[in-house]
């Protein structure tokens, strides 16, 4: 068994002098080499980023200066978020060499407060899938289980935290990105609400939708990686002034007295049986923490997944007109400008890339608009209605994060509708713009894990975190 | 939901997305499918409602004044050339546009 690395251990062996910041990432990228042939969680490593970064922290160490936030931890990034000088290739074939001349926001934070980006990890093409199956580069592997999806479309960040490649990882979250491979893989991942964390940067699938959020082996670092990130950004007019408090020291409040929603459509049918029975044993949990576990309703959480469907890819058709041929990226030659951008297209997006667009382009398409588009942006509202009511009863709301575990590899390919359901507990707090987290919630058929999802008010991560905290301190990871 | 051919064809078009014939009759299929689930959304009287057009509610907004017009030094034209299919220092290069 390899260790577990977390923030405060590395920290703390920096200080003491036991490993240098230098030794620890070429430790990690010895793992990455045993593992990564297996798991694919990678897709491309930085090792000379890497090194210069590692360089400064030990020179901060041996000068005594103090060490910021993650100070020499070894970080994985999903390969849509843009990364200077390291290929991004957002798991497509139209970007295979595509190298950002800038740093996305959450990336320049990072690394001022000292962290290492080991590599990209691996996802589902633009982010685009539920399973990684998508990627063009092949599926990552769950590490619980090989035979099995790691989820999507983070899954690669999943994955590689899961089996101690990266201290932590950066992921996005459209319509359950983030929170369903954190659940597939048994860490803890996390989605701040919407305008939380700064989107310059991360290369767009679906604008009100896409999140940047991390996946730690623990809370604590959760909330740290999150402190780090979040923030105001001028260079993205959605992220907001909303102060951002210090998650570490606010996890540790109690959440004894706390009303906690349990909404019955989150319990439908579809639900494996013993997922059922995990989920409602950590529900046990929080009544022996003292909370309230409320019965509440959430009429339209039925609706959600064709509202989605509707909106994120009719966002997608019109972010990803940017792929052309002409500026970045691959291009297929022709004659005409319009056969090279239709050759282009057709030869770099994959399979449920097409079909996103074309399903995006056609609600948005000249006397469907109104059918489709405008009638989806109206049920996102009444989606949106039954979070704020529910909050008016409840302080949190508690949900299983996927209603089956990882599905084996092959199963679920072939028809991009059952895929499209396999999102159905987490599109609704994509929708609705809330905070969210899944934590692990015990393991079923002795190895898979399960995964339990914790919905906050906008803006509120810290409450999220505590229940989340909580939670774990209590042993909800092994129910 | 009945899509045809035709539609596909139509949204490839409007997508500048060459399909193959496989692919078309595939969406075609699949599209139908799909647009059948979202036909769902049609049992929700939704007459009395304000479309979400974006996420942040009004006491939430993010700092929507404009920000000042600063010239700030920007030298990255190189390294985005350096990434085009085929640059034309200082210009990208693309087929014939028009015919003379």
């Amino acid at each position: 068994m390899t260790t577990t690395w977390t923030i405060d251990g590395v920290r703390a062996a920096l200080s003491e002098k036991k490993i240098s910041a230098r030794e620890l990432s070429a430790e990690f990228y010895k793992r990455i080499e045993a593992r990564n042939p297996e798991l694919n969680a990678f897709l491309a490593l930085a090792p000379e980023r890497a090194r210069k970064q590692a360089d400064k922290i030990d020179a901060l160490i041996a000068s005594g200066k103090p060490l910021p936030a993650l100070a020499g931890v070894p970080i994985a990034v999903k390969d849509v978020i843009s990364t200077r000088g390291i290929v991004t290739t957002c798991g497509s074939r139209i970007l295979q060499n595509y190298v950002p001349p800038y740093d996305a926001t959450a990336i320049e934070r990072l690394d001022a407060a000292g962290a290492i980006i080991l590599g990209k990890t691996n996802c589902d093409e633009f982010a685009m899938g539920s399973s990684n199956e998508n990627s063009a580069y092949g599926a990552v592997k769950n590490p619980a289980s090989t035979d099995r999806v790691p989820g999507g479309s983070s899954g690669g960040s999943a994955a590689a935290v899961a089996a101690g490649l990266a201290v932590a990882a950066l992921g996005t979250d459209t319509g359950g990105s983030i929170r369903q491979p954190g659940s597939f893989c048994g860490v803890p991942a996390m989605m701040g609400s919407y305008g939380r964390v700064s989107r310059y940067g991360l290369i767009a699938f679906a604008s009100s939708l896409d999140r940047i959020g991390p996946f730690a082996t623990n809370i604590k670092d959760i909330a740290a990686m999150l402190g780090v990130i979040a923030g105001r950004d001028p260079h993205d007019s959605t992220s907001t002034t909303a102060p951002v408090p210090d998650y570490q020291n606010e996890i540790v409040k109690p959440v004894k007295g706390l009303r906690l929603g349990v909404p019955k459509e989150y319990f439908g049918e579809g639900m494996d049986a013993p997922v059922r029975q995990k989920i409602e044993a950590g529900l046990e949990i929080y009544k022996k923490l003292g909370c309230e576990l409320v019965d509440i309703r959430m009429p339209h959480t039925d609706y959600a997944i064709a509202t989605y469907y509707i909106i994120a890819t009719a966002e997608a058709s019109s972010n990803l007109a940017r792929y052309d041929g002409v500026r970045f990226g691959l291009r297929v030659d022709s004659d005409s400008l319009l056969a090279m951008y239709r050759k282009t297209r057709g030869s770099g997006f994959g399979d449920e890339v097409k079909r996103r667009i074309v399903l995006g382009t056609y609600v948005l398409s000249a006397g469907y608009y109104d059918a489709y588009y405008l009638k989806g942006q109206k049920v996102r509202a009444l989606i949106a209605k039954d979070f704020r009511d529910a909050f008016e009863k409840v302080d949190a709301i508690v949900t299983p994060t996927s209603p089956v575990p990882a599905f084996r590899l092959g199963e679920r390919s072939q028809n991009p509708l059952q895929m499209y359901l396999a999102d159905i507990y987490t599109v609704t707090g994509s929708l609705a713009g809330v905070p969210g987290i899944s934590v692990p919630c015990g393991k079923v058929c002795g190895k898979l894990p399960v995964g339990l999802q914790i919905f906050g008010t906008p803006f509120d991560e810290a409450r999220v975190l505590q229940l989340a905290y909580a939670f774990e301190q209590a042993g909800g990871a092994s129910v | 939901m009945k899509i045809t051919r035709e539609d596909v064809v139509r949204v490839a078009e409007l997508a500048y997305l060459d399909l193959s014939e496989d692919e078309l009759e595939k969406y075609r299929r699949q599209l139908d499918e799909i647009l059948t689930y979202i036909g769902k959304l049609n049992e929700l009287d939704t007459s009395g409602v304000a479309p979400m057009a974006q996420v942040l509610a009004d006491d939430q907004t993010a700092d929507a004044t404009l920000r000042e017009d600063l010239v700030v030094p920007s030298a990255v034209a190189d390294d985005v050339l350096r990434q085009a299919p085929d640059p034309e220092p200082p210009y990208f290069r693309v087929p014939k546009v028009l015919e003379r």
